[in-house]
């Protein structure tokens, strides 16, 4: 078959995107059957249902350009590039993990990536990334820095301080606004008073734009504006995902709050890989079969990669104190 | 070369020499240029004091002027530390830290850890500290044991010109965030400062008066007041040795146990309120590794366990005073096992 590509992207980008995509819904989905069994300890935040925002925003990237994540980073992890052994060695605190097992979950972080880190504090990657785009403003190379936020983060000051330093310092950096519309437990509308990201960024002075993030080309298409405008020196911007969490905050989250039948609801009307597939199979770019290829490679990768963890061994007692300071 | 030269022009020259001799030390703070967007001088201000006065002619938009967003520009400076700058962030006053405590405690402090080893923040926090300026509660404190508290950060407090322009050049070269407390009583003190470009490494402390009978532990402008009680001590023939700590983290624990198990006797001074201290370490730690050398108690001389007041009858009470220095030194030589 070979219809003619209606898509922004080559067939092996829409493959590499799929392929990123289905990773991290399998990783998410593994960590949710692991977690409820007690392999992993700590607190998990999945990312499942939202892997169109990080895949259509991270396909613009080079390993020069640096995001800072959220709590809920894994997506924005593979999506980056981080090495899906060391993250899953990570989460289950062995040695050899992205951060030796010292991060875990919340803390994943590959600078040699880009990746600056996910982080445990709600909206404290805003300042961040102003600091990687202040960076690359004076490293003249065109890079740009992405500051995720959920919907609920948006509200924290750092967040807010961020959107008019990054304006007033005219920084290459894109704010996205993970709109999932649960701020953990609390409905965005409760939490947020205004309706519209839009808004919120005109009051910054910043341009922004939402899009239904549970369709990839939406958000590829718009982050791609965006980025470009930001590397030509166009300043920061704000782009909102409106998209869906198949899972609780944390795991183990019982998830009281959502009404009767919602998550089944999101589940068939919401799914953003279902969407993908559909459109491209349906273009005629690419076959259900490539597809299902790419679905059977990616179990194969996740469960190694579980392996692999259960494998390394356990940090000891050396590893307790090292790595504090460069030197002292 | 050195000349005669006040605490605050020995760290203009310090930024002035790292900033020309390095393309990745930028500055950033609130009015640290001063004047920008306005119709006046570009270079109003130059820093609240006038410290940074004078280096925006120098190198221009490597200092920047922030907005009062100290959560956002502390952790833009942050942020573009981890990404291979060498960022000096000023926050006028470390009364401020509180609304940016995060981006410090939580984010510099543990990058490198939680990173498992694979982060570098060479960030520096330049800050006022301390009382005596009338300033009152919210811009006069020394909260110094706040940040030694801190895994991940070190913690500087020079007491000298000349200590002050050695230990800010090592901060910025340092590959790890240092908050750097800048005494805002001291700006105006003068001393000798070599022209060219030196370094002051970390951990050491200085022993700026030496002295058999009793070891006074400082840093920062409670050096000034424990010499004070020095000389008035000298007069009844009691000889102290002072020791200037310099850096709070790291701390250099082998100068201090060497001065009191030569001396036998403990006095810790310090402008942080009592509790949890820096002087409440160091006795703490002085009573574990060396009580045998201890020939009486460990005496504290700091300010009440209250916020800072601003009546000037007040502040004056707050601040320890080289006569309370003097009355503690007297009180540890009466003490003791005989």
């Amino acid at each position: 078959m070979a219809g003619k590509n209606p898509f922004p992207l080559s067939r092996d980008e829409l493959l590499k995107c799929y392929r990123t995509m289905g990773t991290i819904r399998e990783f998410e989905e593994r960590l949710h059957i692991d977690f409820g069994r007690g392999d992993i300890p700590g607190f998990v935040h999945l990312y499942a249902g939202e892997e169109a925002s990080a895949a259509g925003i991270m396909s613009h990237l080079g390993d020069g350009d640096r995001i800072a994540s959220t709590h809920r980073g894994h997506g924005h992890c593979i999506s980056k590039g981080v090495n899906v052994v060391a993250m899953m060695k990570e989460i289950y605190g062995r040695t050899g993990g992205a951060c030796n097992g010292k991060g875990g979950s919340m803390h994943i972080a590959d600078v040699s990536k880009g990746m600056m880190g996910a982080n445990g504090i709600l909206g404290a990657g805003a300042p961040l990334a102003c600091g990687a785009a202040l960076a690359a403003k004076f490293r003249k190379k065109g890079e740009v820095a992405i500051s995720f936020v959920g919907d609920g983060a948006s509200n924290q000051g750092t967040f807010l301080e961020s959107l008019n330093l990054a304006a007033v310092w005219n920084l290459p950096v894109l704010f996205v606004v993970e709109n999932n519309g649960y701020a953990e437990s609390t409905s965005r509308d409760y939490g947020t008073a205004v309706d519209s990201y839009v808004d919120r960024a005109a009051g910054f002075g910043l341009p922004g734009v939402t899009v239904d993030g549970t369709d990839f080309f939406a958000v590829y298409e718009a982050a791609g504006e965006m980025i470009k405008r930001a590397r030509e020196g166009g300043g920061p911007a704000l782009l909102e995902c409106k998209m869906v969490r198949f899972y609780g905050h944390f795991e183990g989250d019982a998830q009281t709050y959502r009404g009767a039948g919602e998550l089944d609801k999101i589940r068939a009307d919401q799914d953003c890989m279902k969407k993908f597939r559909a459109q491209v199979t349906a273009a005629g770019v690419i076959t259900a079969d490539e597809l299902k290829a790419i679905d059977r490679e990616v179990l194969g990768v996740i469960e190694n990669a579980v392996k692999e963890a259960k494998a390394a061994p356990l940090p000891t007692l050396a590893d307790l104190t090292t790595d504090v300071y460069v030197t002292y | 070369m050195t000349r005669k030269m006040s605490m605050k022009d020995a760290i203009n020259e310090a930024l002035d020499q790292e900033m020309a001799r390095d393309p990745s030390v930028i500055c950033m703070g609130e009015d640290i240029v001063g004047g920008a967007g306005g119709a006046g001088e570009r270079d109003a201000w130059g820093g609240v004091l006038g410290v940074t006065k004078g280096l925006y002619a120098k190198h221009g938009d490597r200092l920047m002027d922030a907005p009062l967003s100290e959560s956002a520009y502390i952790g833009a400076a942050i942020g573009a530390a981890a990404c291979g700058m060498r960022p000096v962030a000023e926050l006028m006053f470390i009364d401020f830290m509180g609304v940016c405590f995060d981006q410090i405690y939580n984010q510099a402090a543990k990058f490198r850890y939680m990173f498992g080893g694979k982060a570098e923040t060479p960030v520096v926090i330049r800050t006022m500290v301390g009382a005596g300026f009338r300033a009152a509660a919210q811009h006069s404190q020394m909260l110094t044991p706040l940040f030694t508290h801190i895994p991940g950060l070190k913690v500087v407090c020079p007491s000298t010109p000349y200590d002050a322009k050695g230990l800010l050049i090592r901060s910025i070269r340092d590959n790890d965030p240092v908050i750097f407390c800048e005494h805002k009583s001291l700006y105006d003190f003068e001393g000798e400062v070599p022209e060219a470009s030196y370094a002051i490494p970390f951990g050491e402390a200085n022993v700026v008066r030496e002295g058999k009978h009793c070891s006074i532990v400082t840093y920062g402008l409670m050096v000034h007041r424990a010499l004070e009680a020095a000389a008035t001590l000298a007069k009844e023939d009691v000889e102290v040795e002072i020791v200037d700590l310099r850096t709070l983290s790291p701390l250099d624990m082998d100068t201090v146990l060497e001065s009191v198990t030569k001396t036998g006797h403990l006095v810790c001074v310090d402008e942080a309120s009592p509790r949890c201290s820096i002087a409440a370490d160091i006795s703490a730690q002085v009573a574990m590794q060396a009580f045998g050398a201890l020939k009486a108690q460990i005496e504290m001389v700091t300010p009440p366990h209250t916020p800072v007041p601003f009546s000037p009858a007040l502040e004056d009470l707050y601040i320890p005073s080289g006569a309370q220095v003097a009355d503690a030194v007297r009180k540890t030589l009466k003490g003791g096992k005989h």
